[in-house]
């Protein structure tokens, strides 16, 4: 395979996306650690300060949001399975494929150096709320630190860009004879519906960047108020800047992202369900519509970020009417998901399992989206763990749920090997007992006043310590739980590898897929015939074996009603 | 709607029992755009699958992946223009209850008046050059080998547009002297700082132009497919066209909108 082949580029991403998961994950438990052992020293490197703490935060959100779940559903998997999905055989740009994945990776390690320059990595979040993100005297990391971090996510943004116009190009140019657009699986809707995002929302988040180091390097003032101080010095600058402006344009990109990482995963859920079920997508053309809505709704709420900002309140009435609209597509999605299974025997495999665990999440992280989304309950809510429950269920662990069901729903196509089931099904039960123990209890916590991104909340004398006390069972509770959520892990692990040492064996369709990626010749053959679609996906018929794919010729013996 | 017209379930010639021919815009077909399918030799262009339908498959998945990118950079610059607004309308309170904006004009130099008619015309001479490298007698022309007339005009013009677009950098050069003779920095005032934001993004972005057309102009030479060549000069030229469209957004919006 050579390197500019979009199944080299896939796994690169993805290999990219396993190494950032990994830095990620030992973040978080870090954090989890330190929040109920504040007193416990890291072997080697001691006690973790205050501003350890703050550099945890800021570097375990940066690192899963960009380079795990923008990176592997996107990139990754759109790379190894589009192309063969709409009847291509080969991406559009293949060389600016090509660099924009190395473009990603040396955003990766910029990002990752942050931990070595003096002074340690940024602590304002990967947020990077100003003026303390404008500022070297802010704290530690906010000088070296926060620079590499401009440098990364300028780099991503540049790089998700061009890899945005690929994947554009590709399902607008490159579908194959028959594949019109109505025939396109959901996954090829998810994806171009978070490519669409991705070209509108990182260019947004570049220009802001541009304008921060401005105010870094050359006391510009964009995001600066007048006569700001910070650590009792005057900041250098002309006129009126308005943090404000850096939080509109940083959450104009910042909520279309979280729907870049999630989309890929309901366009699989929905096609994976329809799969298992041998049915068809409950209101196939509702669901291309609902995607779309949601990607256009989703540029349209960035406001909810900012009730607690100082946003003028009617801006935050309205911000509250668009977010709350967003409940509308999105319950159709769900209800669709649920229509599709309702009443069917389906078959639990593992990737049903883990896109049926999909649903259950993103239930349960969306409701309590309208809940956030009212200013006068967001303002209580928003500094607590209650975001960040909310946050970690419907895009962390669903996104998460996604990738582990793309992993287990596509590895025959990609390595012909079959992972193990019974391996699976352990894999997908720890984990989502573990998301839940883990995620839920954050509810409880987060109403008790728990506030985030606080580097110490017991130990310290204090009528708020007192208060807080009643969560400390709980929050103990949180931490195992988060220890247990990640050695559940390791089954998996094992999995791939086991699975990975054994011999090619898998059958070429093992999930009686309808979808193109599973044609005969295989998506990766050398000499790759030119396939045609004949039908729409998930031609399933009604006795719940035969089906007919989408590249069978000949008539459609279950014409979907119209 | 869908966009295939004719549904698969028609039969066609089978694939295989076609002759695979390389239809790469150098073989044996001329490269013209037969929109109809077949010019008589049973080319049956229109039964080809995606990506070998003709000559012009790949220039117009170039086209459109330029116009991807050129909205990229739309909403780059529509981000600066709405900070630009926000930033004018933008004051504080002092302690004597006063309400104070510190946004005062920049005087924009008058030479930006002539950088927008070099900036134009650079843009006319562009499009000649595109059209050169469609104009279809010329075309055949090069294909078969007589000459290079194609590629030699389109080479005259986009050396004239580079020539023009440099001067354009040089006159923003200028402007950016001028202002700072008069003691007008990035960081006198909000609205300097957004005369030289927009100009300079601008003129970075001017720069990724000036670097295309050289790269088309070393291309008109090196490339041997007259395919790649026209997708060379058709991508360059457009994005060209776009800057300059967009610099007459940003140049209005500085002299008028301040």
């Amino acid at each position: 395979m050579s390197a500019t082949h979009h199944r080299t580029i896939g796994l690169g991403y993805i290999a990219i996306s396993v190494v950032a998961v990994i830095f990620g994950t030992i973040l978080s438990l870090l954090m989890r650690l330190h929040l109920s052992w504040p007193a416990w020293p890291l072997p080697i490197h001691g006690l973790i300060l205050p501003e350890e703490y703050l550099a945890l935060v800021t570097m375990h959100g940066t690192i899963m949001l960009f380079f795990v779940l923008t990176v592997a559903p996107q990139s990754g998997f759109g790379n190894l399975i589009l192309p063969a999905q709409i009847g291509s055989q080969s991406m559009a740009f293949p060389r600016l494929n090509a660099a924009s994945m190395w473009l990603t990776a040396i955003a990766l390690a910029t990002l990752l150096a942050a931990f070595f320059v003096p002074q340690g990595a940024p602590i304002s979040g990967w947020t990077a709320y100003p003026p303390l993100s404008a500022s070297s005297l802010a704290g530690p990391g906010q000088g070296a630190g926060m620079d590499l971090w401009l440098a990364a996510i300028a780099l991503f943004a540049v790089a998700s860009t061009a890899s945005a116009i690929n994947t554009l190009t590709t399902i607008v140019k490159l579908r194959g004879d028959g594949m019109t657009w109505q025939r396109l699986p959901l996954t090829v809707w998810g994806w171009f519906t978070a490519a669409l995002l991705s070209v509108i929302a990182f260019s947004v988040l570049l220009a802001a960047l541009a304008m921060l180091f401005c105010d870094r390097h050359l006391h510009t003032g964009f995001f600066l108020p007048a006569q700001d101080l910070i650590n009792a010095t005057l900041l250098q600058h002309h006129g009126d800047g308005s943090p404000l402006l850096w939080l509109h344009l940083f959450w104009f990109f910042g909520h279309p992202e979280v729907y870049i990482a999630i989309l890929p995963g309901m366009g699989l859920t929905s096609m994976v369900l329809a799969n298992f079920a041998r049915r068809r997508v409950f209101a196939y053309r509702l669901m291309i519509a609902t995607t779309l809505l949601i990607g256009f709704l989703g540029i349209l709420v960035w406001g909810h970020h900012m009730f607690v900002a100082g946003l003028n309140p009617f801006a935050g009435s309205a911000f509250a009417i668009s977010t709350m609209a967003i409940a509308l597509p999105a319950a159709a999605k769900v209800l669709s998901w649920l229509a599709t299974i309702w009443r069917s025997r389906p078959q639990f495999t593992t990737p049903m399992l883990f896109a049926l665990g999909f649903v259950s999440l993103f239930i349960t992280g969306g409701l309590t989206g309208p809940i956030l989304a009212q200013p006068i309950l967001d303002e209580y809510l928003h500094n607590t763990f209650f975001v960040v429950a909310h946050f970690h269920l419907i895009m962390a662990m669903a996104g998460v749920f996604g990738l582990l069901c793309a992993t287990y729903y596509w590895f025959p196509l990609i390595f012909h090997r079959q992972l193990s089931e019974r391996l699976g099904k352990g894999h997908f039960w720890l984990t989502i007992f573990g998301a839940y123990s883990t995620f839920l209890p954050m509810h409880l916590t987060g109403l008790a006043g728990e506030p985030r991104q606080y580097a110490q909340l017991n130990g310290i004398p204090g009528p708020a310590t007192s208060l807080l006390a009643a969560t400390t069972p709980l929050q103990l509770h949180i931490t195992v739980s988060a220890l247990f959520l990640a050695c559940a892990q390791l089954p998996f692990l094992y999995n791939l590898i086991a699975t990975m040492l054994s011999p090619a064996t898998s059958p070429k369709n093992p999930w009686s897929a309808t979808t193109m990626e599973w044609s005969p010749p295989g998506p990766w053959a050398l000499e790759p015939e030119p396939s045609k679609t004949y039908r729409g996906p998930c031609d399933y018929a009604d006795d719940g074996l035969t089906f007919t794919p989408q590249w069978q010729p000949g008539a459609t013996p279950n014409p979907p009603p119209e | 709607m869908p966009p295939i017209l004719t549904p698969p379930e028609i039969d066609r010639r089978k694939r295989h029992d076609e002759i695979r021919e390389g239809d790469n815009g150098n073989g044996r077909r001329p490269p013209i755009d037969k929109r109809t399918g077949g010019n008589g030799e049973g080319d049956n262009w229109d039964g080809r699958p995606q990506g070998q339908r003709g000559p012009r498959e790949r220039l117009s998945q170039v086209r459109i992946g330029v116009f991807f990118a050129l909205f990229a950079v739309l909403m780059f610059f529509i981000a600066i223009v709405s900070a630009f607004f926000v930033t004018k309308a933008s004051g504080h309170v002092d302690a004597y209850s006063r309400y104070i904006n510190d946004w005062l004009p920049t005087a924009i130099p008058s030479i930006l008046w002539l950088n927008t008619a070099v900036l134009l015309l650079s843009s006319i001479a562009a499009e000649f050059a595109r059209r050169a490298m469609f104009h279809e007698h010329d075309v055949m022309d090069e294909w078969i080998g007589f000459g290079r007339p194609t590629s030699r005009r389109a080479t005259l013009w986009l050396s004239v547009t580079l020539a023009l677009g440099i001067v354009f950098l040089g006159g923003q050069w200028m402007a950016w002297r001028q202002l700072a003779a008069q003691h007008v920095f990035f960081r006198s005032n909000p609205s300097s700082k957004f005369f030289y934001l927009i100009t300079v993004a601008h003129a970075l972005h001017l720069f990724v132009g000036v670097g295309a057309l050289i790269a088309a102009l070393i291309g008109l030479h090196r490339s041997r497919r007259m395919l790649s060549r026209q997708i060379l000069v058709d991508a360059t030229v457009w994005y060209w066209h776009a800057m300059g469209l967009l610099w007459i957004f940003l140049f209005a919006l500085l002299e008028f909108a301040q």
